[in-house]
């Protein structure tokens, strides 16, 4: 389903991807471990789109097509989801104005019609109870105000909405405490598929408790250093990433 | 020298101007000319008129209609540029001639809603009160040229405790076989608990040069509600002054959206007069330009009493060469205690090439106030972008929706549900970057 080949990406001159190979079958739940700083925001960011970071070489071929080539709506509309870090606040733009035009341009790149709006909110209804999401939440503009849970389970909110086929979830239990961590959890493992895929981004294993990954990675410097099974990832919760590091001789 | 022409023209032509008008508007015009004459047209060198030079637009060799030659309409038919889906009391001033609807229009009783000349011969002793009673004391260059030549304009008058529910539009229509220029002075009275709405459209017609300068003074009475909504969709040769002097009185609500869809240059001068206490103003306006409009708004509230609230908010989209101008003075009187005073001026500019001068200007002299104020000017935010665009919207969409949610805080201003529904699609198809065209007006098709 993807397949990345010897990336490198930079962002203001600095070169933060330094070569990396990444394959990933459908169905398949990948986890991407490292340390601080070791490019795991930024290959999430480059794989869906955003133009603050510059791609030096490699390619990345998503579904048959060249994804780099790709503008973000068209890796979104091809199917690929980024659940943000960091969610934006954008004030004016309520969540079902933004979903309603996500949506039908999604709908419109598969030639299909656009959703009536009874059709959308009965949508918008159904898809909110994967991540409990309150109903005035959607009322309001997108993410202002919105406390951390609310954004992470806003997040996935979308991922319903859009039903990726690729989900990449940055961070998602950053500044999130165990309940949020368990309903969004849920939310994903409901959305799963056999035709999807999902790349979990995390620091901790405690996320990894409750959406299971098949294949472990860990990203250091740019490069992913060690690939294992689920066990690489209560070895690093066990041992640190300084084991990691003396591995590598350093 | 354009001045010197003008101070020529009225030298020879006095006579004639005054011959065509009414001893009410007469009484001021010398006073005004002398005035005139000594400070002649607005200078960049000015500090209220720095960025905005208006030396090139008063060059043009305009024609006055000062001999009241009859303007050939078939109002009806031509212009019947109404807001669809809001019932209106409509009136036009074409040029600077104000023109009955041919429909008959019912009024509450006492309202009256004329041409000025007409109200000079029907109610003279009321308008006499009320004309000139604010901008006799203005020195701005551009009233001072209004009133050496104006000799027509809209009059409206709300007697106490009565209320016009419907709105009134005024349409002011620029057009003619030849560059134009228009003086108009309108007045509008709102007697103690009166309560009126005004939507006051400008428009040109086809490709000429045109220069409207119009000074209109509100009396807002005691207890009294008033809306005004200006909304500006004109052509790029339009150049067009705007002097709107409010007087509130005590516990009076006024709120004044000013909108430029579409212009050339303009400017407006927006002067609000807090005389009584208890008295709220809101003040909003909005502009979105590109290729060379030029927006100069200018503001000025006065907090003459104590216990008085005004509310500013102006936005501004830039783009192409576009110049917006914004500058807002509020001024709290030593003895105006307990003024609450807050303003804000958001701007975006989306070209490299587009320029904004924001200049907020806060003059307090009492020492129990709140007052706020703050400017920003910045460009559409990258993150949002991206954050959009990676749920599939394109970056039109994405753009679009950016701008408008920019301007809902000014489009949600307007207290008449049908004319917000209809200013936000016209918002939006301005800044899909289509004409701004309303398809139930003539002038439009």
């Amino acid at each position: 389903m993807l397949e990345i080949k010897d990336l490198h990406a930079n962002i203001n001159g600095k070169e933060i991807l330094k070569g990396i190979n990444l394959t990933i079958n459908e169905g398949e739940v990948h986890a991407i471990m490292g340390p601080n700083g070791s490019g795991k925001s930024t290959l999430s960011a480059v794989l869906a789109g955003n133009p603050n970071y510059e791609v030096t070489k490699g390619e990345v071929t998503f579904l048959g097509k060249n994804l780099l080539a790709l503008p973000p709506e068209d890796r979104s509309r091809e199917g690929i989801f980024l659940s943000f870090q960091y969610p934006v606040e954008i004030q004016g733009v309520s969540m079902v104005n933004f979903m309603r035009a996500a949506v039908n341009e999604h709908r419109k790149y598969k030639n299909l019609p656009p959703l009536s709006a009874s059709d959308f909110l009965k949508l918008m209804r159904e898809r909110k109870e994967f991540v409990e999401l309150d109903n005035s939440l959607a009322n309001r503009s997108v993410n202002e105000g919105f406390s951390g849970g609310e954004k992470k389970r806003n997040e996935i909110f979308q991922m319903a909405m859009l039903e990726p086929r690729l989900s990449i979830l940055d961070e998602t239990d950053s500044g999130l405490d165990i309940d949020a961590l368990r309903i969004v959890a849920n939310g994903v493992n409901k959305l799963k598929n056999p035709k999807s895929s999902t790349i979990v981004i995390t620091h901790y294993q405690r996320l990894l408790d409750y959406i299971k990954p098949d294949i472990v990675h860990v990203l250091y410097k740019g490069r992913i250093v060690k690939t294992g099974t689920p066990e690489l990832a209560l070895e690093l919760e066990k041992k640190g990433y300084d084991w990691i590091k003396k591995e590598l001789g350093e | 020298m354009e001045e010197q022409s003008y101070i020529e023209l009225y030298n020879t032509y006095s006579e004639t101007i005054k011959k065509n008008s009414h001893e009410i508007l007469n009484c001021f015009r010398d006073a005004a000319f002398d005035k005139f004459k000594e400070a002649g047209f607005p200078s960049p060198d000015s500090e209220h008129y720095h960025y905005t030079d208006l030396s090139k637009a008063y060059k043009v060799n305009y024609g006055l209609n000062i001999n009241r030659i009859p303007i050939k309409t078939a109002s009806n038919e031509l212009f019947h540029c109404d807001v669809p889906g809001i019932k209106s009391h409509l009136y036009y001033v074409v040029n600077d001639t104000f023109i009955r609807n041919e429909q008959k229009d019912i009024l509450p009783d006492g309202v009256v809603i004329c041409g000025i000349s007409e109200a000079a011969q029907r109610y003279p002793e009321l308008l006499k009160k009320h004309f000139a009673h604010l901008s006799e004391k203005s020195t701005d260059e551009n009233v001072l040229f209004n009133m050496t030549f104006a000799q027509d304009g809209f009059f409206m008058y709300v007697p106490k405790n009565t209320e016009i529910t419907e709105p009134v539009q005024l349409i002011n229509i620029m057009t003619g076989n030849a560059d134009i220029m228009a003086n108009s002075h309108n007045i509008i009275i709102l007697e103690d608990n009166a309560k009126a709405k005004l939507l006051v459209c400008d428009h040109t017609q086809n490709d000429r040069t045109y220069l409207s300068n119009r000074i209109t003074e509100v009396s807002v009475g005691r207890n009294a509600a008033y809306e005004h909504y200006k909304l500006e969709s004109t052509g790029n040769k339009h150049t067009n002054i705007c002097n709107l002097l409010i007087e509130q009185q005590e516990g009076s609500k006024v709120l004044t959206n000013v909108i430029t869809l579409q212009n050339g240059l303009t400017r407006n001068n927006i002067n609000i007069s807090l005389n009584g206490e208890h008295a709220e103003t809101k003040l909003c306006g909005m502009a979105i330009g590109n290729n060379t409009q030029h927006i100069d708004n200018h503001t000025d509230i006065r907090h003459n009493v104590p216990n008085c609230t005004s509310n500013e908010l102006f936005k501004y989209i830039l783009d192409g060469q576009s110049k917006g101008i914004f500058s807002g003075r509020v001024m709290v009187k030593q003895n105006a205690q307990k003024t609450a005073s807050y303003q804000t001026n958001k701007n975006m500019c989306l070209s490299a090439d587009a320029k904004m001068y924001t200049k907020p200007q806060l003059e307090i002299y009492a020492d129990d106030v709140k007052c706020s104020h703050g400017a920003t000017t910045g460009q559409l935010d990258e993150n949002a972008m991206f954050y959009l665009r990676s749920r599939g919207l394109s970056k039109s969409e994405a753009r679009l929706l950016l701008l408008q949610a920019f301007t809902a805080d000014v489009t949600e201003n307007i207290n008449v549900s049908a004319l917000k529904e209809r200013v936000k699609m016209l918002v939006e198809s301005r800044l899909r970057n289509e004409q701004p065209k309303c398809m139930s007006c003539a002038m439009c098709k």
